[in-house]
């Protein structure tokens, strides 16, 4: 819009302009000083000061192009001026709670056979506190909620179950200058992808994204602990998890999927055999990181197990989660105008290496490269955002020899994602869309979201899920009949 | 809520130099007598003006209130707690580096958010650069997410407010043409007009600089048909640590008559907030003893 103005006005008129405004702005427009400036002439007539909150002038300091009276404090001399009464620091309380009510409700904008017709319909009550004593913080951050869409409403801390889900449950503590400790319930999160993970082998909660909770519901905790060591060179994070975290993966009871043969849900939950020995099903994630001035870099390791079903035993038909490790690198920058992101992961199916395997899923190798800007030239508050990832299965010629009858999977996954956001009205409504398309599958999975916040305390929003596919077994075209539209509101304190 | 965050926040970390206000060596200048006083340039009042608005005591500490009044008299309230560090001058001698009050090289900047309850324990982090575009951060704690985050917007709202990011974080002063239009007792008073029209949505703006302390006491924007349409005034001047600072200011949007009252207060200059501080490790674990 600018532009076109520009053109109309053209140069001359700019040059016009701006010749009349040297003639016409400048006329007897002086600000009086404010309260705590002084004016030149009030010291060299040797004057009193003035007190604050008068002008040296009878100008408001509000009309416009006027001289605005001096401020407080600069009416009487600097070294005179007001001193700062000595910083009061907020009494700390004892305890520093804080958290939401929530309320969510949900509904399936198309007919599934296996699941009910609400998505969601939950309240929510999140409970955080914090606790610093000496060089220890605890941290206890517990949900506690009722989903009146869910039957089972026995806890189970592991999934989130129940009416409770415990977020966080932690003790972080500074042993030298040099390095940190966390030790307990966690979340955890690394990785420079947008709703993308390659080398983030943290618990996701799948089910929850899909059924229309907060986003940040799709980060699930880690019993773990997490060791940091900060040196010039690099930085370490070492992140050991004693009893095998896996996604809270979709299970066909809130959701259903495509079970191999068809699409499923509550009539065929999955059933899975999870690693759970203390100290012996563990899990290793490692990362080297550097922040090169402003290029940030990082190297990944995760020894551990496929964090969602991949794999089955044929003997109980139950999946399991065949062990895998995974190596990879990243880079985050600055690039032009925006920011561009590249990741790279290896995944090393152990159980599978050769890949003739048909029941465990074959090693891989993905790839991500994103970029994100703002484009102020469209409009204020607009950022887009692309990502391009690929998922490439290593031994796909091994994969097809052995495949059983059955739909089979491409050797290579396209996946392209588009975030575009838009703020409006000082930034209290937001209107966002991510969007997963899938050239190769076929399908496509949208999260149209309106957040309002009516005031410091409470936001209400309306959102979508929308899967779309052309077959029933590809990645999002299996949840087409999870398709959703949910309401939200929340009050923060 | 990543987005909406994002974006809000974009515009936090760099205010805290910005209103922290003081005149150091300027102020020596200012004391002159007049003669002498008329004989800075207009690139010594711009600079001058710049450092002062900047680059006082070589870092601080702030806690900001804004309280943002849309055109409805709505209010909501925004609460930062930032921490400044500022590079040393490279050309001076390690134990001259921190006494210098003429370098204005780049900063890095660490925002905490204490309220609204949405947002709490978000931290903002910004390196500035002088040369090319900033480097930013946030830290979603319910993520546990480091977001990178893009703002070639330089005149956006700082989160929600009515001042731009630009207003915080300092506008760099290659950007514009400096004419000094006049001199009055009190005020020098600059005209800046963008070397690049195309970037802004004003026209030029003026500013009202206090001649003793180089303290901006008002600007104001014009656009494209020169009518006036955003204020900013400094509404208090405090003195801490012998740097007249700016505890209360004042950003109009002269067209929906929404405006926002920032006030500073906890103020601290000269702590000793180690670089190491502006780093991803603190963004996971607030430096608390920094912001206490």
């Amino acid at each position: 819009m600018f532009f076109t103005k520009l053109k109309h006005i053209g140069l001359t008129g700019i040059a016009m302009t701006l010749l009349l405004l040297g003639a016409v702005v400048y006329a007897e427009e002086e600000p009086s000083l404010p309260a705590g400036l002084t004016s030149s002439q009030s010291q060299e007539e040797k004057q009193p000061s003035l007190p604050s909150g008068l002008g040296i002038e009878p100008v408001s300091p509000n009309e416009p192009g006027m001289e605005p009276s001096l401020p407080s404090g600069l009416k009487i001399a600097p070294s005179l001026g007001p001193t700062e009464e000595e910083t009061v620091l907020e009494k700390n309380p004892w305890l520093d709670i804080t958290g939401f009510w929530e309320v969510r409700s949900g509904y399936r904008l198309r007919n599934d056979e296996y699941e009910k017709d609400a998505s969601i319909g939950e309240t929510r009550l999140q409970l955080e506190m914090q606790k610093n004593i000496e060089n220890f913080t605890f941290e206890l951050t517990t949900d506690l909620y009722y989903d009146w869409v869910s039957e089972n409403h026995s806890v189970n801390l592991e999934r989130g179950e129940g009416f409770l889900d415990l977020r966080e449950a932690s003790v972080a503590y500074t042993p030298f200058d040099f390095m940190d400790l966390k030790l307990g319930r966690q979340i955890l999160t690394w990785g420079t992808g947008d709703l993308i993970f390659i080398n983030d082998l943290f618990p996701k909660d799948w089910q929850s994204f899909f059924i229309g909770r907060d986003t940040e519901y799709l980060k699930a905790p880690s019993d773990a602990l997490k060791a940091s060591f900060f040196t010039d060179l690099a930085n370490i994070d070492v992140v050991y998890t004693p009893r095998f975290d896996s996604d809270r993966f979709i299970t066909g009871d809130r959701i259903s999927y495509w079970n191999g043969r068809k699409v499923a849900g509550t009539d065929d939950i999955v059933r899975t055999d999870k690693p759970d020995d203390w100290f012996d099903d563990d899990e290793w994630a490692l990362r080297i990181s550097k922040n090169a001035a402003g290029c940030e870099l990082a190297a990944y390791s995760y020894w551990g197990y496929w964090k969602s079903p991949a794999g089955m035993d044929t003997s109980t038909f139950r999946y399991t989660f065949p062990e895998l490790n995974v190596y990879g690198a990243s880079a985050r920058s600055q690039v032009g105008k925006g920011l561009g992101n590249i990741e790279i992961g290896y995944y090393d199916s152990r159980d599978d290496q050769s890949g003739d395997d048909p029941f465990i899923d074959n090693s891989q190798i993905r790839y991500l490269i994103g970029y994100e800007q703002d484009l102020p030239q469209i409009a204020r508050d607009f950022t887009v955002g692309l990502q391009y990832y690929v998922e490439q299965m290593l031994h796909y010629g091994d994969y097809r020899r052995t495949l059983p009858a059955g739909k089979a999977a491409e050797e290579y996954r396209h996946l392209l994602t588009f975030r575009i956001t838009k703020l409006y009205w000082n930034q209290n409504l937001t209107c966002s869309l991510f969007t997963y398309f899938s050239p190769s599958d076929k399908d496509v999975y949208m999260r149209p979201n309106i957040n309002y916040k009516v005031n410091d305390n409470l936001a209400v929003e309306v959102g979508s899920n929308v899967f779309w596919g052309d077959y029933p077994h590809t990645f999002f075209g299996q949840f087409q009949n999870n398709t959703n539209v949910y309401v939200g509101l929340r009050y923060s304190f | 809520m990543t987005e909406r965050i994002s974006l809000t926040i974009l515009m936090c970390l760099l205010s805290l130099g910005s209103y922290t206000i003081a005149e150091s060596t300027t102020a020596k200048a200012a004391d002159v007598k007049s003669p002498e006083e008329k004989t800075l340039s207009v690139d010594e009042i711009v600079n001058k003006t710049n450092h002062v608005a900047y680059y006082l005591g070589f870092d601080g500490r702030a806690k900001v209130k804004m309280t943002i009044t849309d055109s409805q008299g709505r209010k909501r309230i925004r609460e930062i707690t930032m921490l400044r560090w500022d590079q040393p001058d490279p050309n001076q001698p390690k134990e001259g580096q921190r006494k210098d009050s003429t370098f204005c090289g780049e900063q890095k900047l660490y925002a905490f958010f204490d309220r609204p309850a949405d947002v709490y324990k978000t931290v903002f982090m910004v390196w500035k650069h002088l040369g090319k575009d900033d480097d930013r951060w946030m830290y979603l704690p319910a993520l546990d997410l480091v977001k990178r985050i893009s703002a070639t917007d330089k005149r956006t709202s700082f989160v929600g407010a009515h001042f731009f990011y630009e207003d915080v974080s300092g506008r760099n002063i290659d950007d514009d043409v400096h004419e000094l239009v006049k001199t009055t007792k009190d005020y020098y008073v600059l005209k800046n007009t963008p070397k690049d029209p195309k970037l802004v949505e004003f026209s030029h703006f003026d500013m009202w600089i206090h001649r003793k302390s180089f303290i901006v006491v008002k600007t104001d924007y014009y656009d494209n048909q020169d009518k006036k349409y955003r204020t900013y005034e400094a509404l208090e001047i405090k003195q801490i640590q012998g740097y007249p600072t700016v505890t209360k200011a004042k950003m109009t949007d002269l067209r929906t008559n929404g405006s926002t009252i920032a006030e500073y207060s906890n103020i601290k200059y000269e702590i000793g907030i180690p670089e190491s501080i502006f780093t991803e490790r603190y963004l996971r674990k607030p430096a608390r003893r920094y912001l206490k």
